[in-house]
């Protein structure tokens, strides 16, 4: 097989490719840290002309949201794209994509929220939406954030999904730092995700609609049970999807990706970058004779219950990294729901879990270590002493 | 009327017609009702420029009344009438 292509990019800069590729009808876009290089870059595509999007630059990112939503009745295809306090302001307008069903795409570049001030990575921004309906796909690489977003413009889209799907990667660590990408030809992209084929359009004056209507105590309940369907659906159909990415591409992907568990004793859970770190470390200590694996879930909306369970069930401990703290006392979002995924299995392993790189605290290969030192003495005394750690604070 | 279940509406709150706002009668949120004094008004169309809901009637350029369907009872066209020939009443229910 010949060595595939590579070509140098930044997580922002492959974002802004991979939307040049897509050339989406709408982009609404306002700047913010470590988003900005994605706005900036494709808004040099469009005052290129190498694209026909049409680009609203907004006052805001509620603006942006609902510029986008606006769009997506129109029916456009609609792509936006922001970071942290940025997507706390689409809030609202989140919740109003997702329930009217709009396949809007959105890569989010992974920051923490204020306050104190903080514009470096951690997950706290995305992990507070994920009760909006919204689908997703958190990214290891530059690599996997741009097929990622090829990926999720089909997923959106597709008939019995009609949601819209965040495309999350590490603000800083996977949006600055530069990487070889294998990138696509422009043609294999749009023929991927084909023409778009919108389920309704305010444009069309043939078939007029109402879109967004008072909805009370008569109806709305039927409309978030649709919406349950949706992504209970998505849960069915996304392997479909993967399995045309791979004939496309010859690119697998799946809900979770798995390193070295088969055979494995104890396992970290990690989303994002840090998986990629955690990789080195099971290497490293597999060397050693430990029986160490990795789980990296791909998407967090629709939940893979039952790819995590099957992955992590056979295991004696899992340690579950968590780059957000959701305040309820009981540890991170992702260690709640993994370790709920585990709970209808006969048997299954202690659970653990690590809060760590709030703010863009460094995580490194020690750190690591430590967490799976921890785990094979959980392993082997069968005993919890502390369910909840932080990883990296300073005491 | 038999409400429809779940799997049988469009998704996302969509209706598949367009003007339905008209069909849901605003009125009724009314707690104050305008009431005119045909003597006074001089029909220069100042209420039906101010009002927040079109619900000034008016016919051959005369204004007519008020249309109660949608009139919210918010008292701007008594609040701006140059000659204060409409007067805001509790209106009996």
């Amino acid at each position: 097989m010949a060595t595939p292509k590579l070509a140098p990019f930044t997580g922002d800069e492959i974002t802004a490719y991979a939307m040049k590729q897509i050339e989406p009808d709408v982009v609404a876009a306002y700047p913010i840290t470590p988003q900005t290089e994605i706005v900036m870059n494709f808004s040099q595509y469009v005052a290129d002309g190498k694209v026909s999007t049409e680009m609203i630059p907004v006052e805001s990112e509620h603006s942006a949201m609902s510029a986008c939503v606006g769009a997506a009745c129109a029916g456009a295809r609609t792509m936006t794209a922001t970071s942290a306090n940025g997507l706390a302001l689409m809030w609202e307008i989140l919740y109003i994509a997702a329930s009217t069903r709009l396949p809007i795409v959105m890569p989010v570049v992974n920051r923490a929220l204020s306050a104190p001030i903080n514009i470096h990575c951690d997950h706290s921004d995305s992990m507070g939406t994920r009760d909006s309906g919204w689908l997703q796909i958190y990214c290891e690489n530059a690599q996997e954030v741009y097929e990622s977003i090829i990926l999720a413009v089909k997923i959106a889209e597709r008939a019995d999904i009609q949601l819209p799907v965040m495309v999350c990667q590490d603000g800083f660590i996977t949006s600055h730092a530069v990487e070889g990408v294998e990138v696509f030809e422009d043609k294999a992209v749009k023929d991927f995700i084909g023409e778009y084929k919108p389920r309704f359009s305010l444009l069309n004056v043939e078939k007029p609609v109402t879109v967004g209507p008072l909805d009370l105590q008569d109806y709305y309940f039927e409309h978030k049970r649709q919406q349950s369907e949706g992504i209970t659906n998505a849960l069915k159909v996304i392997p479909e999807v993967f399995k045309e990415f791979e004939k496309a591409f010859g690119k697998k992907h799946d809900f979770v990706d798995g390193y070295r568990l088969d055979d494995a004793e104890v396992a970290i859970c990690v989303l994002s970058s840090t998986a990629g770190t955690a990789r080195g470390v099971v290497d490293n200590l597999r060397d050693k004779g430990q029986k160490v694996g990795l789980l990296k879930p791909r998407f967090f909306r629709p939940f893979p219950r039952e790819a995590i369970a099957k992955k992590l069930s056979h295991l004696k401990a899992v340690a579950v990294l968590d780059r957000s703290e959701a305040f309820s006392g009981e540890g991170g979002p992702l260690f709640s729901e993994v370790k709920a995924a585990l709970y209808d299995e006969k048997s299954h392993p202690s659970v653990i879990n690590y809060i760590f790189g709030l703010g863009g605290r460094d995580i490194f290969e020690k750190d690591i270590e430590k967490v799976y030192t921890d785990l094979l003495e959980v392993a082997g005394t069968g005993k919890i002493k502390e369910k909840i750690h932080f990883l990296g604070v300073r005491d | 009327m038999t409400k429809k279940g779940w799997k049988d509406i469009p998704i996302g709150g969509l209706i598949e017609k367009g003007g339905t706002a008209k069909e849901y009668k605003t009125g009724d949120w009314r707690t104050f009702i305008p009431v005119k004094d045909e003597a006074k008004c001089i029909d220069c169309m100042i209420c039906w420029v101010y009002c927040p809901d079109s619900c000034i009637k008016v016919k051959d350029g005369k204004m007519t009344g008020f249309d109660l369907d949608y009139c919210k009872g918010c008292g701007i066209c008594a609040s701006v009438c140059p000659v204060k020939c409409i007067s805001m009443e509790k209106e009996k229910k």
